[in-house]
């Protein structure tokens, strides 16, 4: 105990309902889609799904949503494959340059992450048009990129500034090139921060709703959170669709928190923190 | 370092910064550009004109607008008070060593971690007016005393704070969380040597002590709440009666919506200047500790 704040029955009742404020309304919300279509409606509410698979059935032959499925994971994992690429680059230039320019730098690239979204996609639409790149993937990667660059930059370049000198240098004496030292020497070392940037690209392409929502009109093209916020059905709301549709995507998220935790917090606190 | 290496660097930093210049800077000085112009996407024959201030002049007279940016403000400081609140309630708890600390910082990382889209659905089915769970918890089983919160204007942008505040107090608690790790043990062990209590330890060490990680989950999450945009479209499209019609939604609207990219424009750059003010506190105080901390 560090701070000796709670006693011990305070502490458990404080840590269950942290876990019930935090799990409760997305179970609620997710087990709908494992119910039947009276269940869903019931008053009072039935607690116990029948594990119907019915809304997936429809989920998945009336809103198609696979198509939504596919589209996220080919925009999702190009985004994060070019943003680590970018960074790693960037990254890598930064921890070597003096601390004043890379400082300077650095405060630069992340401003770029706290521009609000509305002031940027005007332009970025009429651009997008003028090439003809709406409703295509690179259209929605390359918005993507610069939105998750800056956080991928910092925590490469702090991972890269604490990796010892001494490892380059021997590689350097050794005969290998600069760049030859970051792919063979620095690189295979530097798989944690690669990896806890690439998970934070990731859930951050993945769950992108507003520029996702305006790049991509043809619902053969947009991702799944596009789909989940437009699913309309003929007289009600399909809310056993949507549950099914909102459990798919979020399953893999779901999984990599519980897998990466420690990772996802240092890597969110190493953005915020340690400046 | 060479003056080879030197080339070598920036040659490697060229990529990432033009992407940004392409993606982020151009496009807000554009958006700068057009909010003095007039510019509708139905109309490209009327090209557009320079306007000089008018499209802010008419922002300021624009009731919608004004109701908008009192909402968006009515959002931000909800959401953000009640979000570090309870992120430094759930940061104190996670800081704790217990057995299954691992699980429970997961547990508290889904909220974070799903899409907004996704919260915003299940809020507007925890809401819902006919078979509800928040309406089952108040009234039990008599649905003819159930309340249609979000065609309220009074209930609706409560209804988007709470979802927020559920969404991302987790985020903010992690924020804390990284501020009470560096506090070293030995300060409370010697406090307890000299009979302080548990509320006096928090008061004269943990509270002085993470300050400064509050501030910085206080202006992230400000900055973040600004932009808020996705609750809303899905759980209440800015209704009833624009109750929830918050700044990003009403410039979307404006653009994409009735076309009018000069006026959206002015609202994005407006949005926009409020969030630089916000962003430049927040770069100086983070700044102010690094110079600190290296002294």
């Amino acid at each position: 105990m560090k701070t000796g704040l709670f006693r011990k029955p305070l502490f458990l009742a404080a840590t269950l309902l942290t876990v019930g404020f935090s799990l409760a309304p997305f179970l609620w919300f997710v087990s709908s889609a494992f119910k039947t279509q009276t269940q869903l409606t019931a008053i009072p509410p039935q607690w116990w799904p029948a594990f119907s698979m019915e809304f997936f059935r429809s989920a998945v032959l009336h809103y198609g949503i696979f198509h939504y499925l596919i589209n996220s994971v080919i925009v999702a994992g190009s985004t994060t494959l070019v943003t680590i690429f970018l960074a790693t680059l960037a990254g890598y230039a930064l921890a070597q340059l003096p601390r004043r320019v890379s400082q300077i730098i650095l405060m630069g690239i992340l401003t770029c992450a706290m521009f609000p979204q509305i002031a940027i996609v005007g332009p970025i639409w009429k651009f997008l048009q003028i090439m003809g790149w709406l409703n295509t993937y690179q259209g929605l990667v390359l918005p993507y990129v610069a939105l998750t660059l800056p956080l991928a930059v910092w925590i490469l370049t702090l991972f890269f500034q604490q990796m010892p000198k001494e490892l380059e240098a021997a590689a350097l004496v050794d005969g290998c090139t600069r760049l030859m030292a970051l792919v063979r020497v620095i690189l295979p070392l530097s798989a944690p921060g690669l990896f806890t940037a690439a998970i934070l690209c990731f859930i951050y392409a993945w769950n992108e709703f507003f520029l996702g929502l305006l790049i991509m009109t043809d619902p053969l093209k947009q991702t799944m959170p596009v789909g989940i916020a437009l699913f309309q059905g003929e007289h009600v709301v399909p809310w056993g669709e949507i549950a099914a549709a909102s459990f798919i995507t979020t399953a893999p998220l779901v999984i990599m928190v519980l897998i990466f935790q420690r990772r996802i917090v240092t890597g969110l606190s190493a953005g915020a923190v340690k400046g | 370092m060479t003056p080879g290496d030197k080339k070598l660097y920036l040659f490697l930093l060229v990529p990432a910064i033009l992407v940004l210049l392409l993606f982020v800077g151009a496009p807000i000085c554009q958006s700068i550009f057009l909010s003095f112009h007039r510019d509708i996407i139905a109309l490209p024959q009327l090209k557009t004109p320079f306007v000089g201030l008018d499209n802010f002049g008419e922002l300021l007279r624009d009731p919608v607008a004004r109701h908008s940016f009192l909402i968006t403000v009515i959002f931000v400081a909800t959401t953000t008070s009640f979000e570090l609140l309870i992120g430094l309630l759930i940061a104190l708890l996670i800081n704790h060593r217990f057995p299954g600390r691992g699980a429970l910082r997961a547990c508290v990382l889904i909220p974070w971690a799903i899409p907004t889209v996704v919260s915003a659905q299940m809020w507007r089915f925890l809401f819902n007016d006919a078979y509800g769970m928040i309406n089952y918890v108040i009234f039990g089983v008599e649905s003819a005393r159930y309340i249609p919160w979000l065609a309220m204007p009074g209930t609706a942008l409560s209804a988007l704070i709470i979802a927020d505040i559920w969404k991302t107090s987790s985020f903010a608690a992690l924020l804390i969380l990284a501020g009470l790790q560096v506090i070293p043990d030995e300060l409370y062990r010697a406090a307890r040597v000299d009979g302080a209590g548990s509320w006096r330890r928090f008061w004269h060490i943990t509270w002085p002590l993470i300050r400064p990680a509050l501030l910085v989950a206080l202006l992230f999450r400000t900055i973040d709440a600004f932009r808020v945009f996705d609750l809303a479209f899905v759980m209440t499209p800015g209704g009833p009666a624009d109750a929830t019609n918050v700044l990003q939604l009403y410039g979307y609207k404006k653009m994409f919506v009735e076309g009018w990219m000069g006026y959206g424009s002015a609202i994005s750059v407006s949005v926009f200047l409020i969030v630089l003010v916000l962003a430049i506190i927040y770069l100086r105080t983070i700044g102010r500790h690094l110079m600190e901390a290296r002294a």
